[in-house]
């Protein structure tokens, strides 16, 4: 059992274990301490000195955020000099910030902007006195403003030890110190993986996707072009909370009549190449299975994950599954299959995709995604963008009439639903492998063991005819690199793999918790997200991959059969080894299949 | 022992090795040796003298006449007059009207007692004047609790400016189970117009390396570092030769005296950050991170470098330690004042007749330190304020000059004892300008990591900007205060919270000159 202390927060008295800071016992106990780098979510940088507390017995104020309780501590957060200090910071902030909030990517939604509101402050106090920046626009899926930075170093946080990816840094020193990548060479010359967590944890807009809705506006609008769009799983339960409706509510048939409303043509679902991606995926499982392989199948629908893994793991690309993802899945069909059964010239669909995710971005422009004979996937927004996008358009998405996608690629089970969660895709894929080997269904389709928030979830499954199934769930790239820290142990030392099957997210909390994603995305949103797509799974009539039907008409009138030249030439890929210094292609690691 | 009929100390440190030190010591002995008077006059090379004049200084024994600023050139006047005739060549001594001799207290010096008359690139000369021999009683005498218990009784408070009792400090990490402990030695001086430390370890490396040595038995660290700027180039050889005179001598290594016990000391250069000076700052940058200052707690004693327990000690504070353990708390606690033993190293500066470095009891006045070890103040030129501390310290103005300079009677003055650097300036100099030159100090040398600090620097900067520049008004003059203010309650680590001292005395002390600037 933890010890407790007592403390009085403002003359209340308060039992709280002694292992917290100030900020969480206050915040435990809904006393509201005004603050601005501080996210729960992220160990305390302490930069902004704005949640700073009296104590009794001490000269000058604490840091509330990174300030461990003391038995007998007496905490006053409201007098009048912590009032004027807090005023003089953040008066301070702002004539250092390039304050163009109506236009800004995170107005409304800026802390900033929320506390100097709350704070009474007075605009004129300081002159603005930055020193302009030019904004780093060279990634695909990420734009950095440093005029919009105000140095809480959570990026930095979240980048390096949530993600271990290392692509940011302060450089240079007193005001002129800014976050940066290394040497300045900008975010697409650096580790990177576009992951996006950075955008979602930013306080300010200096974080943000790279906007491509004009794009998307301007095809939609071109009546000699055929816009096709996809949906991640994870977007019908994000949608909801930005228009008013519960956290986590259920919308995708809202989704459907808003994308219509704003103009596509065709409006299809990621979910149904979700389900697609099992049956690709879990018959290369099933075969390495069969075959005695000692080396593990990973999962490879992140693309945070497969930029990550071919910089840091490039000699273990021959694991992971060489099927695409559902994404680019749907890219490549969208300009082929679906060109050919609705017959129209695939130069003139323009195939956009719904992403909670900033690295879609990148993955969509990758070179090897053209397998259709263009580029399969035209644009890709996150859900930010969408959000925009209806708002533009002026729909009222909680009270639109609810709407059917149109037919061909848009069917899904509860299966293709949950790969929006972490552990989903693993739950999915053992649901039809297990039909794979044992031809029978499994009895319980609820793999609890592989759900929820735990940074490494691992489950051992008795498969009849196989034996022991080992198999572990990663999300977040710290996460990512302990298991494959493990397989490279276990494959140099043991010469096998500690897990058969493994299934890698790079955002904490899997799609649901992706990059593109509202902001405010916490922990504790992303699990309210994910609850919500078990919810779906349960309430559809179908929840295996195998069992849909335009799955399985795909492959009668298309593909021919799972892993068949044309799926493999289609829907499979091949990875490069990258650069840790700025994350170039230095190399093949795997080869294309032919 | 031969015997000689004069001693020439001729002080070796950055500043006459500007000046060709050297060639001219070179010069004087082929000139003494031409005269045939090599074993009548010796010529020793030692630290600092313990008096600032320009270029080559000299002092000799037993006449104790000073010279300053001797060239090559002046070899063989100066052989003839002084050594061969007698009598002092009056153009090139300290002060060529004689009113003034620096005061030599060797009797009432600690940390400098060797400094000026061992050489210091002689272990034999440091053993031959006492050295070591506390080392040896804190490894063969007593035990590590004993030590701390001397030192806690000595009442020796922390010399790096924040006057932390050392023994206490040591108290934290001594009983701490841990696989390593690290001694570092904050030899990182970068307080403006200080430059005390550079001075004791030029003058006397071996009592550094003495100190650390005692201090890492008492604690039970087995590894030291010496943390130093990479401007002092001369401390780092001369500390480089001790540390290799002491591994030879068997005081550094393994079961050190055949007492059991182990430690090694290795040097690391400093880049120049004024905030790595900051001890936590000063642990990442010698981990090789950023030097930014870490959040406390955990304390460095009990997580410091690389999460080990770490004891950060000053040079200042560490050179006191083997004079305390081999004399005894109570012969030290009969130095300085009262609630404040032990004396402190000053480093004067700025319009007085000689600056200079003293070494003084703890509590001796600013008056008695300007009057009596720097000749006053500069002919013809009134005294109107001292910065003492630093750009982290305060301005006094006058009417303080009888303050006790110590950390308890400072305190009373909202004031800060700080590095000991005490600049003093004349009635013609502004103290506008000045507090421009340490807020522009400040601004470049703010790390960043903080709000407060990063942009309350710049703002600050920008405002007495404004204000020297003729255009500020008294508002800003109140907003300065107010940031400053706000920066000292909000700051991450010690830098931001010390423009305050500067702007508040500045302002309180000299309003009226804050107010005719303003009326323009």
């Amino acid at each position: 059992m933890a010890k407790t202390v007592n403390i009085w927060i403002d003359g209340q008295a308060l039992e709280v274990p002694d292992s917290m800071t100030i900020i969480e016992a206050a915040d435990k106990h809904g006393i509201y301490i005004p603050r601005l780098c501080y996210h729960p979510d992220l160990p305390p940088t302490a930069n902004c000195g704005v949640c700073v507390v009296e104590v009794a017995g001490n000269p000058a104020p604490k840091r509330a955020c990174c300030t461990p309780v003391m038995e007998g501590m007496k905490i006053t957060t409201n007098t009048k000099n912590l009032r004027s200090y807090r005023k003089t910071l953040v008066e301070m902030i702002l004539s250092n910030h390039d304050v163009t909030c109506p236009t800004c990517a995170a107005n409304n939604k800026c802390e900033l902007q929320t506390l100097a509101n709350n704070l009474n402050i007075d605009p004129d106090a300081l002159p603005n006195i930055l020193d302009k920046h030019p904004i780093d626009d060279s990634s695909l899926s990420i734009i950095r403003d440093v005029n919009k930075c105000i140095a809480c170093g959570r990026c930095i946080t979240v980048c390096n030890e949530v993600q271990t990816v290392y692509a940011l840094t302060v450089t240079d020193r007193g005001i002129d110190s800014h976050v940066d990548t290394a040497f300045s060479r900008g975010m697409a010359n650096s580790p990177c993986v576009n992951c996006g967590q950075c955008t979602v944890y930013c306080p300010t807009g200096a974080l943000r996707e790279r906007n491509d809705i004009d794009g998307v506006w301007e095809a939609i609008l071109d009546p000699d072009k055929h816009v096709i769009v996809q949906e991640a799983p994870s977007i019908r339960v994000s949608l909801g909370e930005e228009f008013g409706m519960p956290f986590g509510s259920v919308t995708p048939k809202k989704m459907y009549a808003a994308l219509r409303k704003i103009g596509f043509d065709s409006v299809m679902d990621t979910n149904f190449t979700a389900d697609l991606t099992i049956i690709e995926e879990g018959t290369e499982c099933v075969t390495k299975l069969k075959a005695g392989e000692k080396r593990p199948l990973i999962t490879s629908c992140s693309p945070g994950w497969i930029k990550f893994m071919e910089t840091y793991y490039p000699d273990l690309a021959d694991c992971v599954s060489t099927a695409k993802s559902p994404m680019s899945m749907f890219g490549v069909l969208s300009k082929t299959y679906y060109a050919q059964e609705q017959k129209i010239d695939p130069a003139k669909i323009v195939s956009v995709a719904i992403m909670p995710c900033t690295a879609k971005k990148f993955e969509a422009r990758r070179p090897e995604m053209r397998d259709s004979g263009f580029q399969d996937t035209d644009y890709v927004l996150t859900t930010r963008e969408l959000i925009r996008m209806i708002k533009e358009a002026g729909v009222d998405f909680a009270n639109i009439k609810e709407e059917e996608a149109d037919e061909g690629m848009s069917f899904y089970t509860g299966a293709g639903t949950i790969f929006g969660a972490t552990g989903g895709v693993m739950e999915a894929a053992i649901r039809s492998a297990y039909f794979l080997v044992t031809n029978t269904e499994l009895p319980d389709l609820d793999i609890k063991a592989v759900r929820g928030l735990q940074g490494v979830k691992e489950a051992t499954l008795n498969v009849p005819g196989f034996g022991d199934l080992r198999v572990a769930v990663a999300h977040g790239l710290s996460n990512a690199r302990y298991v494959m820290d493990r397989v490279r142990e276990g494959l140099a030392t043991k010469g096998e793999s500690p897990w058969h099957f493994i299934e890698i997210m790079a955002c904490p909390g899997g799609c649901v918790g992706g990059g593109g994603q509202p902001y405010g995305n916490d922990i504790a949103s992303r699990a309210r997200r994910g609850l919500s797509l078990y919810e779906e799974d349960r309430s559809l009539p179908v929840r295996l991959s195998h069992h849909n039907p335009e799955v399985t008409r795909i492959y009668e009138r298309f593909l021919g059969a799972p892993n068949s030249p044309l799926a493999l030439q289609l829907l499979h890929t091949h990875y490069f080894k990258r650069s840790v210094n700025d994350g170039q292609i230095t190399g093949e690691a795997t080869h294309k299949h032919h | 022992m031969k015997f000689f009929r004069s001693h020439v100390l001729v002080g070796i440190n950055e500043t006459s090795l500007q000046a060709g030190v050297q060639d001219f010591i070179k010069a004087l002995r082929n000139e003494l040796a031409k005269q045939n008077l090599q074993e009548e006059i010796n010529v020793l090379e030692t630290g600092p003298l313990g008096f600032f004049g320009r270029g080559v200084c000299l002092s000799v024994f037993p006449e104790n006449v000073n010279y300053q600023d001797v060239k090559v050139e002046d070899v063989p006047e100066l052989v003839e007059e002084h050594f061969l005739k007698g009598r002092p060549l009056s153009r090139l001594q300290l002060d060529s009207a004689g009113k003034f001799t620096p005061k030599f207290n060797y009797d009432k010096r600690i940390v400098l007692r060797n400094s000026g008359i061992i050489d210091p690139e002689s272990i034999d000369e440091y053993i031959g004047a006492g050295g070591y021999e506390a080392l040896e009683k804190a490894l063969l005498q007593m035990k590590p609790a004993d030590i701390i218990a001397e030192v806690k009784k000595s009442g020796l408070k922390g010399r790096g400016g924040a006057g932390f009792p050392t023994g206490v400090k040591w108290s934290f990490t001594a009983p701490l189970d841990a696989p390593q402990k690290y001694i570092v030695v904050n030899a990182d001086e970068g307080e403006p117009g200080t430059f005390k430390d550079r001075l004791i370890m030029e003058g006397d490396p071996h009592q550094l390396l003495e100190g650390i040595m005692i201090a890492a038995r008492a604690v039970g660290a087995t590894k030291a570092w010496i943390y130093i700027r990479g401007e002092y180039k001369l401390c780092i050889e001369r500390l480089q030769k001790a540390i290799a005179q002491c591994k030879e001598y068997g005081l550094l290594g393994k079961n050190i005296l055949e007492s059991g016990f182990d430690l090694d000391i290795d040097i690391r250069i400093g880049a120049g950050a004024y905030v790595c000076g900051e001890e936590t700052a000063l642990i990442e940058s010698l981990e090789g991170n950023r030097g930014n200052p870490r959040w406390k707690p955990p304390f460095p004693g009990v997580k410091g470098l690389w999460q080990a327990p770490t004891v950060v000690n000053n040079v200042e504070t560490l050179a006191n330690v083997p004079f305390i353990i081999k004399n005894g708390a109570d012969v030290y606690l009969s130095y300085g004042s009262e609630g404040c033993p032990g004396t402190k190293v000053y480093t004067i500066l700025g319009d007085v007749a000689h600056p200079g470095l003293c070494e003084v009891d703890m509590g001796t006045t600013l008056r008695t330190i300007i009057n009596e070890y720097a000749g006053g103040m500069k002919k013809g030129f009134r005294f109107k304020a001292a910065l003492v501390g630093g750009a982290a310290g305060v301005f006094l103005p006058e009417k303080m000059l009888d303050v006790q300079m110590d950390f308890p009677h400072l305190n009373e003055y909202a004031a800060v004892l700080g590095s000991g650097a005490i600049l003093v300036l004349n009635e013609h100099q502004s103290v506008v300008d000045m507090l421009w030159s340490i807020l522009k100090f400040f601004r470049h040398e703010s790390c960043g990591k903080c709000a407060p600090c990063r942009n309350g620097c710049q703002q600050l900067y920008r405002l007495i900007t404004k204000i020297k520049k003729g255009n500020g008004t008294m508002e800003d003059v109140d907003l300065m205060v107010s940031i400053a203010q706000t920066m000292f309650s909000t700051s991450f680590c010690a830098l931001g919270q010390s423009p305050i001292m500067a702007v508040r005395s500045a302002v309180d002390h000299f309003k009226d000159e804050f107010i005719e600037i303003t009326k323009k």
